[in-house]
């Protein structure tokens, strides 16, 4: 049925359902229920209608279907666009298009919304899992565009299954000639909806007791990384983030603005590395303590957090460089420095009298600051990642009463006690450490790996990282979260990494998706032009860009037609049969063709009375064919000798 | 001026050249190719998927996008490939009366070892008849057309076309194969009565009565009149045979123009002397044909009848025939 407006079969029917669910399945997970019962029940009835035969439903009732549908949308999502709320409305109204579904148009309308759910499938997860469920997906919706077009028989599933896939198969060179070389856009055109960030775990700008500890439940990848110079220790990897100043007796906040000029001097040699980081929808982004540049569309101040001018909405990359041992901060302002030491009245009364004491005891800023980390060390302290519920004057309650925490609250408590001892700190978050992938070469820090520690301020030396948590666990900076906690304390799997064997699938798998990342979802417009430079393209202008394409699309394309041309006109195997019409060629091309109706012993009679010079060699040829075709004889030496006096014969 | 133009141009662009005997190939140039309506949305589709995939920086969007779109270009081959090179065969088409369907056959060849399927045959647009042409086979396809006018009906310039496999693409050729059908006068309904018949000299009977005396049974040929078929015999399962009279080997009827009422017109007449050549031969009777200018013996039998009604059909046709 290729009659675009004939009524649809109910293979077809059935067919189209199918391949819509199968695309809109993965939606299911975050439809609201009441949008996911309707599109079975609209479905339902679809096939039910094809089945028992009975008109579609009237315009009416549907028009009345797609404003509740409408404002179920918008009283679920307070909004019609954005992402969300607009796949709940493409889903919807798929559901109803298909109780319009009359003809071959209305199909291939809805096989083409099908394409369009396929991608908005993207907005949520890109994994090769993903790929591979949609391509199937894919592959199934074009099965039933091919299905449609059949003519007079219906074809068996195997083979319209298998046109599809060779339709698809086929498209693969193009595809990817296509996708490196298509001149792209840098995104966004018109600015992401505020909906797409949506349940990411990641650092935030604010810390309370409990909030790294949870983030250490989770093994995702925070970022990855590239060294191009050597790998530094595992003790110097502390990955910069949000820095935290203001505390208000139970939370730490960063600043909302950013002051100041990133300035340092720089101690050793530089470490150079790419950051590839994926969405956390926040601004931040992270580097080795201390980054010695600022990534381009990003900014930093005198505390040396780097913001992104906008959220990390996709996964980015930039090149960075670090300096280990470097100086900053010796001049630093009154007005930060004030900060620095600003504690609420009020709160944490019996630290606040403990520092005051100690300051009495050690008048030196170094000296005490190692009798607190002594302390630490020494008075029973514990690190657990399932530390127990503190309450209003939590630094109190740790110090004194519970002795055992996370890396969190040592910082604050640090914190507080040294700005009650008119030492000027704050504190910075970020992850600390790294796990090496030996088959990618490259370093994975996953959200585990979250962090904070201490800065404080030294006359004359600038701010000077302190970790007290070190000092209760020097485990945690040496060899990791995984060997510093607890065998009861809740540790993803994959961080903890027991089973040698679970832990190299698990890298094999890390190494596919970063390459995954890397040359797939990253191919931003940047890496198309460093691949193009890669070879041999320089300055890949889009006009340069688009005539490469243009010429390997061309040569794809003739190619493509060559081998699908080529079997169309029948073929004669008989080499008898070969050999003869070798043979009325020569004759044609000397303008004595065979007539259609002509037997050769006919033609070879008429030839005869124009070329009577040829006569011996024609009656010879011709002879032998009627011999070897219509006669009994056979034999290879026969075939040949006909062979032989063709390729001879000369008109 | 413009209409000539736009003629010459087109019958240039698509090597149109008047009706060809023997057989067509669709040789790659021959058949031509344009994206469909469908094939329109489908690269809308595709250019919003661009957008959004730029948008939302998806890379697995890019990928599907383009995958599509690859699958579009390639789609254009497959509709193509499922046109080109069949030979294509003019049939035969038998005669039929003015107001009735003309059905022309043509026969599609598919000599190589790619199936074909979903081929369309229209000749003007609107309506079509679809085929499959299996690797190696020889497939008929038939077309029915209007023939409104007796005289020679040609189906003009008949297209072959397909969507094939996507139905984004519409692939086609032109076929002006040289065929002709035959179109009889319709018979006038209801009809003047027979002429009387002639005695033929040397026989007994009376005139008029030959439907009288049942001398026998004969095979049954298409065309005898249900009412001489002797059903009771058909009805002991003996095959169907014909009631045989005597005395219609000696009437003779000549079925003149001269003999028709002066104020019908050509085609009333001819409209006429159709159905007299129907009832005569539906009786079994011997008859001959006399117009203006062209004269059929005194003969009987199915050849017989052709004859006549071609007779009928051509009169003062000149050889000319209309188009379809």
């Amino acid at each position: 049925m290729t009659d675009t407006a004939q009524p649809l079969a109910q293979r077809h029917v059935l067919w189209l359902v199918l391949s819509l669910v199968m695309v809109a399945a993965p939606h299911a997970l975050r439809l609201p229920w009441w949008l996911i019962a309707l599109f079975a029940t609209l479905a339902a009835w679809r096939v039910y209608i094809g089945h028992v035969r009975i008109p579609l439903p009237n315009r009416w009732l549907l028009l009345l279907i797609v404003i509740a549908a409408t404002a179920g949308v918008y009283l679920g999502y307070r909004t019609l666009f954005g992402r969300d709320a607009g796949v709940a409305l493409l889903v919807a109204m798929l559901g109803l298009k298909l109780l319009e579904t009359r003809s071959l148009r209305d199909a291939m309308l809805l096989i083409f919304l099908g394409y369009f759910l396929v991608i908005t499938n993207f907005f949520y997860s890109q994994t090769m899992l993903t790929a591979f469920y949609l391509l199937a997906s894919v592959w199934m919706i074009t099965a039933t565009m091919v299905g449609l077009h059949y003519a007079r028989t219906e074809p068996p599933l195997r083979v319209q299954l298998r046109t599809a896939g060779v339709l698809l198969a086929q498209s693969a060179p193009l595809m990817l000639v296509l996708f490196v070389l298509f001149p792209r856009v840098p995104g966004p055109l018109w600015g992401m909806p505020q909906d797409a960030s949506t349940g990411v775990s990641g650092l935030s700008d604010t810390m309370t007791p409990g909030s790294i500890a949870n983030l250490i439940l989770s093994d995702a990848v925070a970022f990855r990384v590239k060294f191009e110079s050597e790998i530094p220790r595992a003790k110097d990897l502390y990955w910069r983030g949000p820095v935290l100043w203001d505390f208000d007796g139970r939370t730490w906040t960063a600043p909302r603005f950013l002051y100041g000029k990133p300035e340092f001097d720089p101690g050793g040699k530089p470490v150079r590395y790419e950051v590839t980081i994926e969405p956390h929808y926040k601004r931040w982004l992270f580097a080795l303590d201390l980054p010695g540049r600022v990534p381009p569309r990003a900014h930093s101040g005198s505390d040396f957090q780097l913001l992104a001018f906008a959220p990390v909405n996709s996964r980015q990359r930039y090149d960075m460089v670090s300096y280990l041992n470097s100086t900053y901060g010796v001049r630093e302002s009154r007005f930060a420095l004030r900060r620095a030491l600003a504690l609420p009245d009020g709160f944490n009364p019996r630290s606040v009298e403990l520092a005051r004491s100690l300051r009495r005891e050690f008048p030196d800023d170094k000296a005490l600051i190692r009798e607190v980390l002594r302390r630490f060390n020494t008075q029973g302290f514990s690190y657990t990642l399932s530390p127990p519920l503190l309450g209003t004057n939590s630094v109190d309650e740790f110090l004194f009463e519970v002795r055992s925490g996370f890396c969190e609250i040592y910082a604050s408590s640090f914190a507080v006690l040294m700005r009650a001892a008119g030492i000027p700190t704050r504190i910075v978050t970020g992850y600390q450490g790294g796990e090496i992938n030996p088959m990618g070469g490259y370093m994975i820090v996953r959200q585990a790996f979250a962090h904070a520690w201490n800065e404080v301020w030294i006359e004359g030396e600038g701010w000077k990282r302190v970790d007290p948590t070190a000092a209760v666990s020097p485990l945690r900076v040496e060899s990791g979260i995984a060997a510093a906690a607890a065998r009861s304390d809740p540790l993803p799997l994959l961080v903890r990494g027991d089973f040698a064997l679970l832990r190299e699938l698990q890298m094999t798998l890390d190494l596919f998706t970063n390459s995954w990342n890397q040359w797939v979802l990253g191919y931003t417009p940047e890496r198309q032009r460093l691949l193009l430079a890669g070879v041999g393209m320089d300055d890949a202008t889009w006009q340069k860009m688009a005539a490469a394409l243009l010429i390997v699309t061309g040569a794809i394309v003739a190619v493509l037609a060559m081998l699908m041309l080529r079997r169309l006109n029948a073929r004669v195997r008989d080499p008898v049969k070969i050999a003869y019409l070798r043979f009325c060629d020569k004759l044609r091309r000397k303008g004595l063709p065979r007539g259609p109706a002509e037997g050769p012993g006919d033609y070879a009679r008429r030839i005869e009375q124009s070329r009577p010079d040829l006569t011996p060699a024609i009656a010879a040829i011709t002879r032998l064919y009627v011999a070897l075709r219509y006669g009994a004889q056979t034999g290879a030496d026969r075939v040949s000798e006909l062979r032989r006096l063709v390729r001879q014969f000369s008109a | 001026m413009y209409a000539a133009l736009k003629d010459r141009f087109l019958s240039r662009l698509f090597q149109w050249g008047g009706p060809r005997s023997g057989t067509i190939v669709l040789a790659q140039r021959r058949v031509f190719i344009l994206p469909t309506r469908q094939g329109l949305m489908f690269a809308f589709v595709l250019l919003l998927m661009l957008i959004g995939s730029t948008n939302y920086n998806l890379g697995l969007g890019f990928v599907l996008t383009f995958l599509l779109g690859a699958m579009g270009i390639n789609a254009m081959l497959h509709t193509f490939r499922n046109l080109a090179n069949l030979r294509i065969a003019a049939g035969r088409a038998g005669p039929v009366f003015a107001g009735d369907i003309a059905r022309f056959t043509i026969h599609v060849e598919n000599g190589g070892e790619t199936d074909r399927y979903a081929i369309g045959l229209t000749h003007d647009r609107k309506e079509a008849v679809f085929i499959d042409a299996p690797a190696r086979a020889n497939v008929p396809a038939t077309i029915g057309i209007p023939a409104p006018r007796r005289g020679i009906l040609r189906p003009g310039r008949l297209t072959l076309f397909t969507r094939y496999p996507l139905g984004i693409y519409y692939a086609w050729a032109y076929l002006e194969l040289d065929m002709q059908c035959v179109v009889y006068p319709r018979p006038a309904s209801p009809g003047l009565p027979l002429p009387p018949a002639a005695s033929s000299p040397g026989a007994g009977a009376e005139r008029g009565n030959g439907q009288e005396d049942f001398s026998g049974l004969r095979q049954y040929h298409p065309g005898d009149s249900p009412r001489h078929i002797a059903w009771k015999v058909a009805a002991r399962d003996q095959g169907l045979l014909t009631k045989q009279f005597s005395g219609r080997a000696e009437t003779e009827l000549r079925l003149d123009w001269a003999l028709l009422p002066p104020q019908l017109n050509t085609e009333e007449r001819l409209a006429h002397l159709a159905r007299w050549v129907l009832d005569a031969h539906a009786r079994g009777l011997s008859y001959g044909l006399r117009l203006p200018g062209a004269t059929v013996d005194m003969a009987m039998g199915e050849a017989h009848r052709e004859r006549c009604l071609e007779a009928l059909a051509l009169f003062e046709q000149g050889g000319k025939g209309m188009n379809g």
